[in-house]
């Protein structure tokens, strides 16, 4: 078996396994470990609308701050669109998503798709510098943010060294599209255990952060 | 069939009217075929010329004979078929005249006469689950190989089945089919894979093992020369690839229009062959070309290689069965683990008394 066989076999059906076990458990323990019940008398109603609103207001930069974070902002932004459009837009994934959905979608030509991809390792790799050499950053920083950057960077890594064929004199093309795969993999396996997981839980918290507050009678 | 035209390659070709031009111009493509240097061609033909004609003889085993048709019919009138005929080819059941006990005399004295010198040519497979499943004149495959093999100069394999296995080595292989390389282990071995291999491929690699003997093989032992980039590397359509531009089905605009198979199941980026380059009959086409995607056919294992139209990018996932049974399990692990966690926390009001107390 290669290297490509095993990550397109068994490997994968491992890490899509342990993703489907891992986002499902954490998703219903989350859910069912809600709050208490409060017996306290709402000073507002329309709960719904808070959360709404709270997810619109902690997607903005807040206005104190604005000029501060105004790196880890855009950089924010620009990173998560460009890797999306790199993954779902990138005309030999939609094969990939499409074995479960059952359809396609229109894509980017590749050179587009793939320079979403260099502006988004770019940022990657960039936000891993900063967050290691600035001390401030370094002290608040777990082994969880390490873990989960890295993880994330190595596909989008391995996917160019496939694309591109990088270092092709040394090993085979099917070695690292199966190297890319197995990354796919690392990052699929850790993706409910770490911080990632944030990519399902970021607009609960940040709806449920917001009803609560609403109920409370602060506008968040 | 022993050649009643003794001497060396060049007094045959000379004695069948190939022309020194026409001579120098099949030298000249032989040294670019296999990426010698130009200059390297007056070395061929010399080579070839002082070459001794030497004795091959090709054993079919379990196959279809689509070998020796692509090799026969495609190129037969050409001066590499010449070459082909140059060397002599003593034993070969398909295109010999001989046949019965008489063919298996041929055999019997070439390989006497020659011991030691001539070339194995093997195509199809050797069954090992049942030695009675494939016999010629009562020897069993396996027999057969053996025995002729330990005079062997050196074994080319030709096509998918004597390199890898090919077609009867397929899921659920029935006969316990393996290639050469599992059998015979003290002689070199050249893959000439493809199913079946292109026949300037075979033609250049015996007059490679003419001139300068064993070629550069890649880790399948396969000849670099022919084997050393994929298909996808030369495709005509690689730049709809680079486009994004895909046939989504074998009868939409995309794949009326020519664009990149990728998506129907082409499995050019990992197939090492060169269909792309000097393509077949003539140069007239190649499957590619044809509408069809590559089905990876030099590569070991390519029937069972999870199905000749899933595209590359897509995986063996398993079922839903197996995903919606990790959601249940996960599904309850949470709702164990949430149980567990509200029953810790201490009942409203509970804090509120602490303190009072």
């Amino acid at each position: 078996m290669t290297i490509l066989e095993f990550a397109r076999g068994p490997a994968f059906q491992f890490a899509l396994t342990l993703f489907v076990f891992g986002v499902v458990w954490r998703l219903v323990g989350t859910f069912l470990m809600m709050r208490r019940h409060d017996f306290s008398k709402p000073r507002k109603h329309s709960l719904v609308a808070g959360g709404v609103r709270s997810i619109a207001m902690r997607s903005l930069p807040p206005h104190e701050l604005e000029k501060k974070i105004v790196f880890q902002h855009v950089s924010g932004y620009a990173w998560h669109l460009t890797f999306f459009a790199s993954l779902l837009l990138f005309a030999p994934h939609i094969p990939f998503f499409k074995q479960f959905l059952g359809f396609g979608w229109p894509t980017l030509p590749n050179g587009l798709a793939l320079a979403c991809g260099a502006v988004a390792l770019g940022i990657l790799l960039a936000l891993l510098w900063r967050r290691a050499t600035r001390p401030v950053l370094r002290h608040i920083s777990t082994i969880d943010d390490y873990i989960s950057v890295i993880l994330t960077i190595l596909p989008l890594l391995t996917g160019f060294f496939a694309y591109y064929r990088f270092g092709i004199q040394f090993i085979r093309y099917e070695t690292l599209l199966g190297l890319h795969i197995l990354s796919v993999c690392a990052l699929m396996v850790w993706f409910p255990f770490g911080k990632l997981m944030h990519l399902f839980l970021a607009f609960p918290a940040r709806f449920q952060a917001g009803a609560l507050l609403r109920r409370k009678g602060v506008e968040a | 069939m022993t050649s009643e035209l003794g001497g060396t390659v060049g007094d045959f070709l000379r004695a069948r009217g190939v022309s020194r031009r026409g001579f120098m111009k099949f030298c000249a493509t032989t040294a670019s075929l296999m990426a010698m240097a130009p200059t390297m061609a007056p070395k061929v033909a010399e080579a070839l010329e002082k070459a001794r004609r030497p004795s091959v003889i090709w054993l079919p085993f379990q196959e279809c004979t689509g070998c020796t048709e692509s090799l026969t019919r495609s190129h037969s009138p050409t001066i590499e078929g010449l070459l082909f005929d140059a060397i002599s080819l003593d034993y070969q059941e398909t295109i010999m005249a001989a046949a019965g006990h008489q063919a298996e005399e041929i055999l019997r004295d070439v390989t006497k006469e020659n011991w030691g010198n001539y070339i194995l040519c093997v195509d199809g497979s050797i069954p090992l689950a049942n030695k009675g499943y494939s016999t010629i004149g009562g020897v069993s495959n396996v027999d057969m190989l053996k025995q002729v093999a330990r005079g062997a100069k050196a074994i080319v394999c030709i096509g998918s089945c004597s390199a890898f296995g090919g077609l009867p080595k397929a899921n659920p292989n029935p006969t316990g089919a393996v290639a050469v390389s599992d059998i015979i282990k003290d002689k070199p071995i050249i893959n000439v894979s493809g199913c079946p291999p292109i026949p300037i491929a075979i033609t250049g690699i015996l007059a490679h093992v003419l001139t300068f003997g064993i070629p550069e093989l890649d880790h399948y032992g396969r000849p670099r020369a022919f084997y050393g980039q994929t298909i996808h590397d030369r495709c005509y359509r690689r730049p709809f690839y680079e486009r994004g531009q895909f046939a989504e089905h074998f009868d939409d605009e995309g794949a009326k229009a020519g664009w990149c198979l990728f998506k129907v199941g082409c499995k050019g980026p990992i197939t090492y062959n060169s269909c792309s380059t000097y393509k077949w009959n003539f140069g007239v086409s190649w499957p590619v070309e044809a509408g069809h995607g590559c089905i990876g056919c030099s590569e070991p294992n390519f029937w069972d290689w999870q199905g000749l139209y899933r595209p590359l990018s897509t995986t063996q996932w398993g079922n839903w069965t197996t995903v919606g049974a990790a959601a249940g399990v996960g599904a309850v692990a949470g709702a164990v683990a949430a149980l567990a966690s509200r029953r810790k926390q201490r009942p409203v009001g509970e804090d509120v008394e602490e303190a009072q107390s």
